[in-house]
């Protein structure tokens, strides 16, 4: 358990890629794996470390991210002293918005300075991966390192193209981090950082101030790569399972991969829980003939119909006739009689009529955007 | 200082149950699933946070521990508020005097002062035994309109059952005459459903005579109403239509359970104005693999179910292995059917392990419509068998060996 640190989430990333998903909310809002939104990730490693003081910086189209975290209970966030804090920028600078990550580190200096422990844990609201910090916070300490970043083996190929934000690190024998390239054309480094990094808080003062008095703008290369010389940084290995939502195909195979029972086991159902706010909803239903195999099914999911290698989030209604497959439904879609679906996304409180057929494939699935009637 | 309540709902959560058997061995009647994510208790108190009732005294008694844990703080229900909340009271000792609740009215009776920090107006008192979704306004409005020093919720039953039940003799105008506790020959088909409202001040004086009266039963039914109505005071009936279930028998609750599986079942719990509320266990949603056959069944988050189920109600984190078969059964939280188990008209408890092979219960054609039921935590081990209608005390162990000469 960590007592003497506080979480930075920075949730006010730009994911183009994303498309209809992210048009409404942050992406750290986004729905994933049957019950959860993305940020729940972050939210809930940091409760498992222990961690008592978050805040997440929110940018553009927070309302639902808002909406979801309330008062932080569901994290164990909702606190006398310490817990939630929602970091939006002020209006009365000259823009309304931060333009990057600098700009909003330095728009949070007020928590930042406030918080009471000695140690920052900054991270994303992007990816998905179950861990605690305890034992890259024991990392380190004991490698005496000014800055410690996350990362994970991954292949380029595993990006297939969408290799927007990729960033990765080249670490030395002794996991000191000698370089850090960009979204590279072609790499034969196959760690990509994960864009979690502990720090000293009076260091991450010092390096925000530091870039902005220099007007600098690039969190990676300004903040991180321009002191490579003069600071230790070192590489933090995570093995486990990573999912980052760069893009609707990212998003959407992150979702298949959580199918899986394994991944299942290992992400929801081991010690360390993913929490979330829960609605209260009736458990599923499975009504005459319908037939569901491989899937993922919550509470207030009402099925009469076929649903395949699909991943239904809570209080769908999959009528008579009806076959899905290889689909994502987020919560409270309504699919009509008869109707197919093979690859398609349907967004929240998404109607499709009956007799409809909408065919994606696994590269371009199809998104139908929120509050739609197909 | 509390503020100042117009009603306070009291609700009776101590009843044993003891017709539910092993389900209730170790818990208390309103702690029983059901549904697949309910507990008994769900119903009534959600009941009070829609109508508007944020103040609860839940009275336990007989195993109040998994009570006691589900309630907490009363968040799940949004009773934690600033003024109100859920308070669990149990008996407790007072000076060299403490004593159980002796009856429904002494339970009142010993948390007097627990009401009177609130000076309420009305005093709902509520059992936390049955099924249903009532809001209690219309009655306390009706109460009101009376100007009633009780009012009792009743439902109409058919005469042939109406001797089970607490009957109600109304004049027109639905004011109470007589009251008769499971009469042989019932004169009305006006049941009471265990739902009272009481002008407060005057109901604690009757309180106060009862527990005064070494006679008495100290119970609502039995005594209290009877001395009101003896005291000529204003008792009225307020008929309830809707959706009501006592699940006290283990036939009931299976029947109620298997009910919420018909297309439209007569519990409408997708109601959003009305939603029940309860503690949600943190869990994925449920998976059904590539091999399993769902069908006609209703199942809770957590689940995996790699087997059969059919006509059966799950509850969150059972897990049904390869070649396993569930069928018109109710299987509580946590509890594990392995390879090639077979689980029929059954009610299996929570983390039980049914083991591989096994036979727990039969289908209605041959196990004669009997419910075999396995308690809590219990494990029934590789090959073993549970013939319909047997009960598996919980924590027990059914070996292979016990089968003996029991019929299949």
């Amino acid at each position: 358990m960590i007592r003497d640190a506080f979480g930075l989430i920075y949730a006010g990333e730009q994911v183009m890629q994303m498309r209809e998903l992210v048009e409404f909310r942050a992406v750290g809002a986004v729905p994933i794996g049957g019950r959860y939104r993305v940020i729940d990730f972050p939210l809930s490693n940091f409760m498992n470390s222990g961690i008592r003081t978050v805040g997440i910086i929110a940018n553009r189209n927070y309302n639902s991210l808002m909406d979801h975290l309330s008062s932080g209970k569901a994290w164990d966030l909702s606190r006398k002293d310490d817990g939630l804090f929602f970091l939006t920028p002020f209006a009365n600078k000259e823009t309304g918005a931060y333009k990057n990550i600098i700009e909003a580190l330095r728009g949070s200096m007020d928590f930042i300075r406030r918080a009471k422990a000695e140690y920052c844990i900054l991270t994303n609201s992007h990816m998905i991966y179950n861990s605690t910090y305890d034992d890259m916070m024991r990392f380190h300490v004991d490698s005496g390192a000014d800055i410690t970043m996350l990362y994970n083996k991954a292949s380029l190929e595993s990006y297939r193209g969408e290799r927007f934000k990729d960033v990765r690190l080249k670490i030395d024998k002794t996991g000191r981090i000698t370089d850090l390239v960009t979204a590279p054309e072609s790499t034969n480094l196959d760690t990509a950082g994960m864009e979690t990094l502990i720090l000293r808080k009076d260091i991450l003062i010092y390096l925000t101030e530091e870039c902005a008095a220099r007007g600098e703008t690039s969190f990676a290369h300004d903040f991180i790569r321009g002191n490579l010389d003069r600071l230790k940084m070192m590489g933090f290995e995570y093995t486990g399972y990573v999912g980052r939502m760069h893009s609707v195909a990212a998003y959407y195979r992150a979702n298949m991969d959580l199918i899986d029972p394994h991944l299942q086991k290992t992400m929801f159902q081991g010690q360390n829980r993913i929490y979330t706010k829960v609605k209260d909803e009736v458990p599923a239903k499975y009504i005459g003939d319908s037939r569901v195999k491989n899937s993922l099914v919550a509470n207030g999911c009402i099925i009469e119909g076929e649903v395949e290698n699909s991943m239904l989030f809570r209080g769908a209604y999959i009528g008579k006739g009806v076959t899905i497959k290889n689909c994502i439904l987020l919560p409270n879609t309504e699919v009509n009689d008869n109707s197919e679906l093979e690859y398609v996304i349907l967004d929240k409180n998404v109607g499709v009529r009956s007799r409809t057929r909408l065919i994606g494939n696994e590269e371009f699935p199809v998104v139908i955007r929120k509050g739609a009637r197909v | 200082m509390y503020r100042k309540k117009r009603t306070v709902a009291m609700l009776l959560a101590g009843g044993q149950g003891s017709r539910l058997g092993v389900l209730t061995k170790h818990r208390a009647k309103p702690a029983v699933t059901f549904g697949g994510k309910y507990r008994v208790i769900d119903f009534p108190l959600s009941n009070c946070v829609r109508s508007g009732i944020d103040t609860v005294g839940v009275l336990t008694q007989y195993q109040p521990l998994e009570l006691n844990t589900y309630i907490g703080t009363g968040s799940p229900w949004d009773l934690d508020t600033v003024t109100g909340g859920a308070f669990v009271l149990p008996p407790y000792v007072k000076g060299k005097s403490g004593k159980w609740y002796s009856g429904t009215a002494d339970a009142i009776y010993q948390n007097m002062y627990f009401i009177d920090q609130f000076d309420p107006e009305i005093l709902l008192v509520l059992s936390g035994d049955h099924i249903y979704k009532m809001n209690y306004n219309w009655m306390i409005h009706n109460h009101l309109d009376n100007g009633a020093d009780a009012t009792i919720a009743v439902l109409r039953v058919p005469l042939e059952e109406a001797s089970r039940f607490g009957i109600m003799n109304t004049n027109r105008n639905m004011r109470i005459t007589e009251f008769e506790e499971k009469p042989e020959h019932p004169k009305n088909d006006l049941a009471s459903m265990g739902v009272y409202a009481f002008k407060w001040p005057v109901i604690k004086d009757y309180l106060i005579r009862d527990n005064a009266d070494p006679e008495s039963d100290n119970d609502f039914g039995k005594n209290v109403i009877p001395a009101m109505l003896a005291g000529k005071q204003k008792l009225f009936a307020y008929e309830y239509k809707g959706y009501w279930k006592d699940v006290g028998t283990i036939r009931s609750l299976w029947d109620a359970n298997m009910e919420l599986l018909l297309d439209r079942p007569p519990l409408n719990l997708y109601d959003d104005p009305w939603r029940i509320y309860s503690r949600n266990p943190n869990e994925p949603p449920h998976y059904i693999a590539e091999n399993a056959t769902v069908k006609n069944s209703i199942i809770t988050e957590g689940c995996r179910i790699y087997g059969t189920v059919e006509g059966s109600v799950l509850s969150s984190g059972v897990v049904v292995e390869k070649g396993a078969v569930v069928k018109d059964s109710i299987i509580m939280a946590g509890t594990l059917i392995a390879e090639g188990g077979r689980v029929e008209m059954s009610v299996v408890d929570e983390e039980v392990v049914i083991g591989k092979r096994s036979h727990v219960g039969e289908l209605p054609e041959k196990g004669a419509g009997k419910i075999a039921v396995v308690g809590k935590r219990a494990k029934v081990q590789a090959g073993a068998t549970v013939p319909a209608g047997e009960q598996v005390d919980a924590d027990a162990t059914v070996s292979k060996a016990r089968k003996g000469g029991e019929p299949k």
